[in-house]
């Protein structure tokens, strides 16, 4: 975990509100793991206060990348930057997607939901250098919510996509495919993150299954370090349930571990 | 050189930089980011008998220049904290403060009684002041009985210096200092949170779990400078102010307004390292202002 205060923003490419943010940070690149996060500055002052949390989306050499869809003040101040500006990243952060060896030479699901794509195309590369054989999906409101879609097929990965609108791929939800899928494939694990209604619905039909997984959840985060207690979840551990830390403890966790009904009332 | 050193009386600190409990995890959060050694000390997040659970999430929100949080005191209880952090923080060279809290003004007595039996503890910061634990966010820092009551049970148990620390939810602030300074409290500190509140306008529902919770941050420290200023005025013990701490100059501020010592909260998420800027900012400050000491800062208010 390191403070990178310039790390050099050195590519930007866009699409509507989706951004894709290449930067020059070698240190934080030498120790990140698929699923972890950074902590970023989005301002000088302190309009928003607080630094803002997104996934690695990719790590290679001494670069890393984000994949971010703008959802407020922070995100939109952070969209505007421009190639060359140096941007103040703290990470990498918290505990990633765990790759167990046993998967090697087998299908594995990732599930993507919107902006919950980004942390899967790390994720993807890693199991494949790992011999496993990892199926994208990927699901959006609509042909306009997919932008990775090009990026994902060109580096060579089984790519499945839906749409609520049905303007490209399966018309449904990302779930809806997934369950289809599985009545043709049986897949060794599942690795997921998107919104939680998504993410449950997708528990729901693990569980049916019996198919093991890992879920990146989402939290509002006060420092992302584990300092504040801020971004804790229900989570059920050695039989208890407890109140854990996403930034810590997370934000990945296995699927049996996560309690649902909080987030829903919360 | 500018020397930095404070000395509270019961407690002499190597720069007047504390960080907040509440906001610094129990210390070892900061390791990776700077040697905690430069600090003039911490406060460890608030600590009960018992572990505990906090509040229902979402636990956070921001708002204009500030944070409202409803963690509601989420820890490990003191008897884990004895045994698992502080050993790990044995050995340090700087003033390790524990944050005390209670049900009742009887737990803050259990728990202050416990920590006395343990080497390695600076003082207690007494919190009577978090407004995310009752109904109503009530705190016994909310009357002047309350708080002479538990400051009194407290001094009974144990000979660890105490640092009370009073909520700004108050009508008069100063009525509740005098009553800790005659129940016999080492030091103020001030302000905790300020009680609040906001709504997510597309669900009618408040944005918190727990529905109101306590402001930090830039945006309450007018307010925390009035109170400490009010507090300074009309007691002798010395007094720790905070709210919205971002930078030496406001720091400076403080200090004018009568505190001899500061702590730094909210910050410490931006910039895990807020404490050590504010720290080599003070010196530059005091150096640009041909000041030898920076304790000469506090109280030089023209007023
Ligand atoms: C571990 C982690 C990884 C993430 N990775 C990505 C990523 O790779 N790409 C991406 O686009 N987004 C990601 N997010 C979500 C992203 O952090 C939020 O969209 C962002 O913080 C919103 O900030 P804002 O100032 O733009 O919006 P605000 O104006 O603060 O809020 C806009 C809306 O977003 C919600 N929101 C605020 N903070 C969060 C949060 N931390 N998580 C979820 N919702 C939030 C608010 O409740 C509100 O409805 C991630 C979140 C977490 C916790
Ligand atoms: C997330 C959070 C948790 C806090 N927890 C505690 C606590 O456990 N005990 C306590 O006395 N104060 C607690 N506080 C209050 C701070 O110590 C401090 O009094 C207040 O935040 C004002 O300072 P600031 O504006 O610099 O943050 C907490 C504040 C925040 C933001
Ligand atoms: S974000 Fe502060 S503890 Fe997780």
């Amino acid at each position: 975990m390191v403070i990178d205060r310039q790390a050099r923003l050195v590519e930007v490419e866009s699409w509507g509100d989706y951004f894709l943010f290449t930067f020059y940070s070698p240190e934080i690149a030498r120790q990140a793991q698929p699923g972890q996060f950074l902590m970023i500055k989005v301002s000088e002052n302190t309009q928003p206060l607080l630094r803002r949390p997104i996934s690695l989306h990719n790590a290679e050499e001494n670069q890393l990348q984000i994949f971010f869809q703008v959802a407020g003040t922070g995100t939109r101040l952070l969209s505007m930057k421009k190639p060359g500006e140096s941007i103040d990243l703290l990470g990498p952060l918290g505990k990633g997607f765990s790759l167990q060896p046993e998967l090697s030479g087998r299908e594995i699901f990732c599930v993507g939901g919107g902006r919950g794509i980004a942390p899967l195309y790390y994720l993807a590369r890693k199991l494949r250098s790992s011999g496993a054989r990892p199926v994208i999906f990927y699901g959006g409101r609509s042909r306009t919510d997919l932008p990775l879609k090009n990026r994902l097929q060109t580096t060579g990965f089984e790519v499945l996509v839906s749409t609520d609108d049905g303007s490209d791929g399966f018309p449904g939800l990302v779930t809806s495919l997934v369950e289809a899928e599985l009545k043709k494939r049986q897949p060794a694990y599942l690795y997921a993150c998107g919104p939680d209604p998504m993410m449950e619905k997708l528990a729901e039909i693990c569980r049916r299954k019996n198919l093991e997984a890992q879920f990146s959840l989402e939290s509002i985060m006060g420092c992302g370090f584990g300092a504040c207690w801020g971004c804790v979840r229900k989570i059920r551990r050695n039989g208890q349930e407890k109140y854990l830390k996403v930034c810590q403890d997370g934000p990945v966790f296995p699927l049996e571990e996560i309690v649902w009904q909080e987030s829903n009332d919360g | 050189m500018v020397d930095l050193s404070v000395d509270l009386g019961f407690l002499k600190l190597k720069n007047p930089v504390i960080a907040a409990s509440g906001t610094f995890g129990y210390g070892l959060e900061f390791k990776p980011f700077y040697d905690l050694d430069l600090l003039g000390g911490f406060v460890v997040k608030g600590l009960y008998f018992k572990p505990r659970e906090g509040n229902r999430p979402p636990r956070l929100v921001e708002t204009p220049g500030g944070l409202i949080n409803s963690i509601g005191l989420q820890g490990i209880g003191v008897e884990a904290f004895c045994r698992e952090i502080l050993p790990e923080l044995a050995g340090l060279k700087t003033a390790v403060i524990v944050n005390v809290c209670g049900e009742e003004e009887d737990e803050y007595a259990r728990v202050a009684e416990y920590l006395g039996r343990h080497q390695g503890i600076a003082a207690l910061e007494l919190n009577i002041s978090c407004p995310n634990v009752r109904e109503g966010g009530r705190c016994p820092a909310q009357s002047p009985e309350a708080t002479y009551r538990t400051v009194k049970k407290v001094k009974r148990v144990t000979s660890l210096p105490l640092i009370t620390k009073l909520s700004p939810n108050v009508t008069d602030i100063t009525a509740v200092a005098l009553a800790a300074e005659e129940a016999g409290t080492e030091a103020i500190s001030l302000i905790n949170t300020l009680l609040a509140m906001a709504v997510d306008l597309k669900t009618r529902k408040p944005k918190l779990g727990n529905v109101m919770g306590g402001l930090s941050g830039p945006a309450i420290k007018p307010i925390a400078v009035r109170m400490v200023f009010q507090v300074a005025r009309s007691v002798k013990v010395p007094v720790i102010g905070m709210g919205g701490i971002f930078s030496a100059e406001d720091a400076l501020e403080f200090m004018m307004a009568g505190a001899a010592a500061v702590q730094v909260g909210t910050a410490n998420f931006v910039d895990p390292d807020a404490c050590l800027k504010i720290i080599g900012g003070l010196t530059t400050w005091a150096e640009a202002h041909g000041l030898k000491k920076i304790r000469e800062v506090t109280g030089s208010l023209m007023a």
